[in-house]
């Protein structure tokens, strides 16, 4: 699905991805981990199409097509979907206008109808409930004083009602309390099928015992330095960031 | 409400003035150039009572001795009032007594406008005047109308069977000396909306004049005149569009509200004259004085304005609050992208006891465009115990354009309270990628974002606007994606 080989990314002249790939198939979960300013977030950034971004080598291939060609909106048609570190406010517009608006934008490059009202809110329905958000939450306007957790639970939200083939989940976990945690994990699960992956994102093991990866990889320094099973995740927990330095 | 707004942003892909086209119908029209004649010739043509030629001469003797305003933040060239035609109308063999008579090619054009003058306006609930260059050309739902003794007509109908009820009230809140544009107004207005709601009753259907500049050349003045006597309501729509033309056309509108004791009038404008091009060639030069006076105790009047056409805007609707306890609310939308230069926001004028006034102003600028806020709080000696609340947003979209705030506050009492919240932002990148990583492609995510800003008054907008509304906040913005 997604096949990223050394790639280099800088950004104001300072290289940040130094040669990273990634081989990424339908109905796998990747959870990528590593310390602070190790190129996790720009990963993601570059997957979505962020365009603040020097990409120097290497290439991106999604479903056979180039992905670094291809203009945001049509990575998020396409399938895409990132789950953002820090999601933005926007005021007066509704979570239910702002997703519809998507999902029709999503339908049309697809080549189908808008969905009729009655479709759209009965989804809304089912979604809410998994993902435990209430309609006080979805009638307010996307993310306007959202708190820490309701902002999270709101992207999961998106991603359980877009239905991405790719889903990157940046940081998703931080500033969870453990009940958050459970929800986030039990929408990953339950949207899990073998036609779409995840990456995840996290400095924590903990979001790994509700989410069972199949590849732990470590970036660090802007490469992928260590990949293995769910047990690279407890590994690191207990020996720390310090041991990949030997 | 959520599944007409998406729809909207859907139906939002071309970023060309929609209703830039031409209707080639006979038209009658006056020599250029604007003098004591042309005037007589108005006035006879409209065979008008000798009181309204009157007015208008002395409008001409004191227009000749102003000036231009020249205070607003606008750059306007110079104007030659000599070489502008100050009357046109479709020809037209002799009074309308049904639709069937109304020439084929006009019906087609406010087809194309989105209005139909059929009766299947009757199901949306809006009676419309429709008013094509300087003449009102057709008004449905009169007679219904009528019933409930509301008068719902053109201007010259108007003169000719309520002689009277114009004569007391035209030019008793915006008297012909107000300003430069409502003296050139008063002089060669050719016609507009007339509207009489009777004591205690509530219109039950939304009133709309919509008018259409079709002729090279010409300039439209048109004067709408609102009387809600004791006790009375209604809720009033403007709509406004024009062709693209390469020169500039000049419109100067004069509108005059009263609201006895008791009334409420509601009045809402879409502006969408043709702003020109995006090299700022042509667009409509838009003169405006709408004001309206609380007159009576418990009044209400409040004015919404989306304001997205025109390539200069000038244009202050404001209320006089005579009466104790009475309200006025300004709600305002202004977007201009491109050249366009707005100058535009209100008057409250506290003079009863108790008076309360609300001012909610959102501007919007993209391109080369500057955008201005104007508006005047005083409060009188006599308006005790009076409140006002203003805010004033602006919205900038790239770094080429300009937002301006220039809030006026007279206060003459202690008892009173002024407040007065200003904001600026930028739509950030942020924002735009979040839309972009959901699907949403660059306009429309534009679009949603400025809708969302302006929604606070978007909704107060009777449903019909409101749609359209939208739909023109995003067109207007097509193409200032840097």
């Amino acid at each position: 699905m997604l096949s990223i080989k050394n790639l280099k990314v800088s950004i104001n002249e300072k290289e940040i991805l130094k040669g990273l790939s990634l081989e990424v198939n339908a109905g796998e979960i990747h959870a990528i981990m590593g310390p602070n300013g190790t190129g996790k977030s720009t990963l993601a950034s570059i997957i979505a199409g962020r365009d603040i971004f020097n990409v120097d080598s290497g290439e991106v291939i999604y479903k056979g097509k180039n992905l670094l060609e291809m203009a945001p909106e049509v990575r998020a048609c396409d399938g895409i979907f990132l789950g953002f570190q820090y999601p933005v406010e926007i005021p007066g517009v509704s979570i239910t206008n702002f997703l519809r608006t998507a999902m029709n934008e999503q339908r049309k490059y697809r080549g189908l109808e808008p969905i009729t009202a009655k479709e759209f809110f009965a989804k809304m329905e089912e979604k809410k409930k998994l993902v435990e958000i209430h309609s006080k939450l979805t009638n307010r306007s996307v993310n306007e004083g959202f708190s820490g957790g309701e902002k999270k639970k709101n992207e999961i939200f998106q991603m359980a009602m877009l239905e991405p083939e790719l889903a990157i989940l940046d940081e998703t976990d931080s500033g969870l309390d453990i009940d958050a945690l459970k929800i986030v994990a039990k929408g990953v699960n339950s949207l899990r099928t073998e036609n779409n992956a995840f990456i995840v994102i996290t400095h924590y093991q903990r979001l790994l015992d509700y989410i069972v990866p199949d590849f732990v990889h470590v970036l660090y320094e802007g490469k992928i330095v260590k990949t293995g099973g769910k047990e690279l995740a407890f590994e690191l927990e207990e020996k720390g960031y310090e041991w990949l330095k030997n | 409400m959520n599944a007409k707004k998406n729809s909207i942003i859907d139906e939002v892909t071309q970023g060309e003035y929609k209703y830039g086209f031409v209707t080639d119908i006979e038209t009658e029209v006056a020599p250029k150039g604007l003098n004591e004649d042309i005037i007589r010739f108005i006035s006879t043509k409209k065979e008008e009572p000798e009181f309204m030629l009157d007015f208008r001469l002395k409008a001409f003797a004191r227009w000749q001795k102003m000036k231009m305003p020249d205070w607003a933040h606008l750059n306007i060239p110079a104007i030659d009032f000599q070489d502008i035609i100050y009357y046109a109308a479709p020809k037209k063999k002799k009074e309308l007594e049904s639709l069937d008579e109304v020439d084929p090619e006009l019906l087609k054009t406010f087809e194309k406008l989105g209005i139909s003058l059929e009766e299947q306006k009757r199901l949306s609930g809006v009676a419309v005047d429709a008013i094509i260059d300087s003449v009102s050309v057709k008004t449905t739902f009169s007679d219904t109308l009528a019933e409930l003794g509301i008068i719902f007509c053109s201007f010259s109908e108007a003169l000719r069977n309520h002689p009277d009820l114009v004569k007391k009230y035209v030019g008793s809140v915006v008297p012909y000396s107000d300003n430069y544009f409502a003296a050139l107004n008063s002089a060669v207005f050719s016609d507009g909306s007339f509207c009489y709601i009777p004591k205690g009753v509530k219109c039950p259907i939304e009133l709309s004049t919509y008018f259409r500049i079709n002729a090279a050349n010409t300039g439209q003045f048109e004067r709408t005149l609102i009387i809600a006597d004791e006790g009375s309501y209604v809720s009033y729509m403007e709509g406004c569009t024009a062709p693209m033309r390469d020169e500039n056309q000049l419109h100067a509108a004069v509108v005059e509200i009263i609201a006895l004791k008791d009334a409420e009038v509601k009045y809402s404008t879409v502006q969408n004259w043709y702003p020109g091009s995006k090299e700022g060639k042509g667009g409509i030069y838009n003169f405006v004085t709408k004001r309206g006076i609380c007159k009576g105790a418990n009044s209400k009047i409040s004015w919404t304005q989306v304001e997205t056409g025109s390539a200069v805007t000038w244009k202050y609707p404001s209320c006089i609050l005579a009466g104790d306890n009475s309200v006025s609310e300004f709600y305002s939308v202004a977007v201009t992208n491109n050249h366009q230069q707005a100058d535009t926001g209100t008057k409250m004028i506290h003079i009863g006891k108790n008076t309360k006034s609300t001012i909610i102003s959102k501007g919007i600028s993209a391109g080369f465009s500057n955008n201005t806020y104007r508006g005047l709080v005083r409060i009188a000696k006599s308006a005790i115990n009076s409140r006002n609340y203003s805010q004033c947003d602006s919205l900038l979209l790239g770094d080429k354009c300009g937002a301006h705030t220039f809030p006026y506050i007279n206060a003459l009492n202690r008892s009173s309270i002024v407040e007065h919240e200003a904001t600026t932002s930028k739509i950030s990148e942020d924002q735009l990628f979040y839309c972009n990583q959901r699907g949403i492609d660059p306009e429309n995510a534009i679009g949603l974002i400025v809708n969302g800003y302006a929604k606070e008054v978007l909704n107060k907008l009777p449903m019909e606007f409101a749609v359209e509304a939208q739909k023109l906040l995003s067109i207007s913005l097509e193409g200032s994606v840097g």
